[in-house]
């Protein structure tokens, strides 16, 4: 990938990112926020390719720690953006 | 299809399920199915970055997936629901604390095997500093919020600021220049982590909010830049979708504060600002104290109510005792609504989700524009720790340090009673004239227990 297409695409994401998340109601504020966090998790996959190269000793801890931080974000994330949404949903339900 | 390529489409589908996800996440009928498609995208794009040929050792990598999923889940649903702002931080700075050793790793790696180039070491540069200033920025703001940090900074701290911000871009520089020195990079790690620590220590509570919303779209980008370093698309559009939505979110909170995000990160607080006062010209004698037997034959008489809930709500944890109240008030055929301002408590929509635990529906929450207007046909609205979001000046007193900010006009219904434990300023450090108010009434005392008594008080009116 050269520069310039990392570039197109980096520009482009930013301009749908924007577009995509305009109007929040207040309420999916938290879950918008919590749910988004798990995904900025993705660097997992980039972890996960640093430390099962087995470069060196230094890049493999490396990666390692980096792997078990991205998981923590990211199973942590979606699950509890997920409690968070299932506590609004039950409670409609209970309601109707 | 060759290997490479079913990576690549894996990572197309899974950036196509973030996208759908996020959309679906702006709003209440679909958030729980955006979530789902978040988390599916993200299920695909770890089982197809199994297939890379440059994985060779298994064995780590399923030991630290096991120990990140197991504490990431029980930290998940262990948590109370009352520490949501403390867990959101917590996991956005292991987000950002990731992308760094990504980014050390894959730099480390190509300067030993001399790949190494500007363009390479610029985007770990970037990822280093931004990475490293969200981690530890999280980390300070994780125990900020569970007041387990006291600490708030000392004299001269912007100046210390600018001087290592300047120091750290110099770094960044330096790492462009001689990209295969590794030293510059640590170094600049180093730098990033003290960055992160002086930039949030010394900021208060009432801009969490907006300093939360900013990290998350710190991590977002230290995810893309991350990308860069590792040529990975899908890398550079997840990252950066999430730096957009965290910027808007940074954006809706600024703008309910009136203030700049450049004022909340590099500005004195407003307190230091509006320096000592002097409260009594505002209070005098005017401020009237209430019992909660009188609130309680208020309420009786009262046909519509309002409650606005603030931090001392959650600090209180009043919610059930809320909920129990407002029960009790609709059972006697009386309109109860919440209105909610867009910075009331400790991270964005924070009253929303402690609201939602106490499964009080959404109809009952209405936002800062639906409620204002129906002020003045409201009976008695119930302030609960809530102080800067209703202080008047902020429309009348163009001199105020939150002249300007957007309030709710609390003081337009017919009597109001204010919950709070003294008449000690809010965040701002500025009296409020409407504990001075002939329409308000003070009740004094903790917010869960005065809540309490005024219900138990409604049954015997």
């Amino acid at each position: 990938m050269t520069l310039l297409i990392a570039l197109t695409l980096f520009v482009l994401a930013v301009f749908l990112g924007l577009e995509l998340i305009t109007k929040v109601p207040a309420t999916l504020h938290t879950p918008l926020m919590s749910g988004s966090n798990a995904v900025s998790g993705i660097t997992l996959i980039g972890a996960l390719v640093s430390a099962g190269s087995d470069h060196t000793m230094l890049t493999t801890t490396l990666g390692f720690m980096a792997v078990t931080l991205a998981t923590i974000n990211v199973v942590g994330g979606f699950l509890v953006t997920n409690r968070m949404l299932s506590m609004f949903a039950g409670r409609k339900k209970s309601r109707s | 299809m060759s290997t490479p390529d079913i990576i690549s489409v894996g990572y197309l589908i899974a950036a196509i399920l973030f996208i759908l996800g996020l959309k679906g996440l702006g709003r209440p009928r679909t958030a729980p199915r955006g979530n789902l498609m978040g988390a599916s995208g993200m299920l695909l794009a770890v089982l197809v970055t199994m297939l890379d040929q440059a994985i060779i050792s298994y064995l780590a990598l399923a030991v630290a997936l096991v120990i990140g999923s197991v504490v990431g889940a029980l930290l998940a649903v262990k948590v109370k629901m009352t520490s949501m702002p403390e867990l959101v931080a917590l996991f956005n700075g292991f987000g950002g604390g990731a992308s760094v050793l990504v980014a050390v790793a894959s730099f480390i790696e190509a300067v030993e095997l001399g790949r190494s180039d500007n363009q390479l070491a610029i985007a770990a540069a970037a990822t280093a500093l931004i990475g490293a200033v969200t981690f530890t920025g999280s980390v300070i703001a994780f125990f900020k919020l569970q007041e387990s940090l006291k600490w708030s900074g000392f004299t001269g701290l912007p100046v210390v600021r600018a001087v290592i911000l300047v120091v750290s871009v110099a770094l960044v520089v330096m790492v462009a220049v001689q990209p295969d020195t590794r030293a510059w990079l640590w170094a600049l790690v180093a730098v990033g982590l003290i960055l992160g620590v002086i930039s949030t220590v010394a900021i208060g509570g009432a801009d969490m909010p907006v300093v939360i919303a900013l990290l998350n779209a710190f991590s977002g980008v230290a995810a893309s830049t991350t990308g860069f370093v590792l040529d990975n698309p899908l890398l550079i559009i997840a990252g950066s979708l999430v730096g957009a939505s965290g910027l808007i979110l940074t954006q809706i909170m600024c703008t309910a504060m009136n203030r700049s995000i450049f004022e909340v990160i590099f500005s004195e607080t407003p307190a230091a600002a509006a320096g000592g006062r002097d409260d009594s010209d505002v209070y005098g004698d005017r401020v009237t104290s209430t019992s909660a037997e009188e609130v309680a034959m208020l309420l009786e008489v009262a046909d519509r109510v309002v409650i606005v809930p603030g931090y001392g709500l959650a600090v209180a944890q009043a919610q059930h005792a809320v909920r129990d109240l407002m029960t009790s008030l609709e059972a006697s055929g009386k309109e109860v609504v919440f209105g909610i301002h867009p910075v009331a408590g400790r991270m964005p929509g924070h009253m929303n989700v402690l609201l939602a635990e106490a499964e009080i529906g959404y109809e009952h929450l209405f936002d800062m524009d639906q409620v204002n207007p129906t002020f003045s046909e409201t009976d008695v609205t119930i302030v609960i720790g809530a102080n800067d979001v209703v202080n008047p000046a902020a429309r009348n007193d163009p001199s105020s340090p939150i002249a300007g900010m957007p309030i709710l006009d609390v003081d337009e219904s017919r009597t109001v009673v204010v919950i709070k434990r003294s008449l000690s300023p809010g965040f701002a450090g500025i009296a409020n004239p409407l504990f001075a108010a002939d329409n308000a009434l003070m009740l004094f005392g903790d917010g869960k227990q005065a809540v309490i008594d005024i219900a138990a008080a409604l049954v015997t009116v």
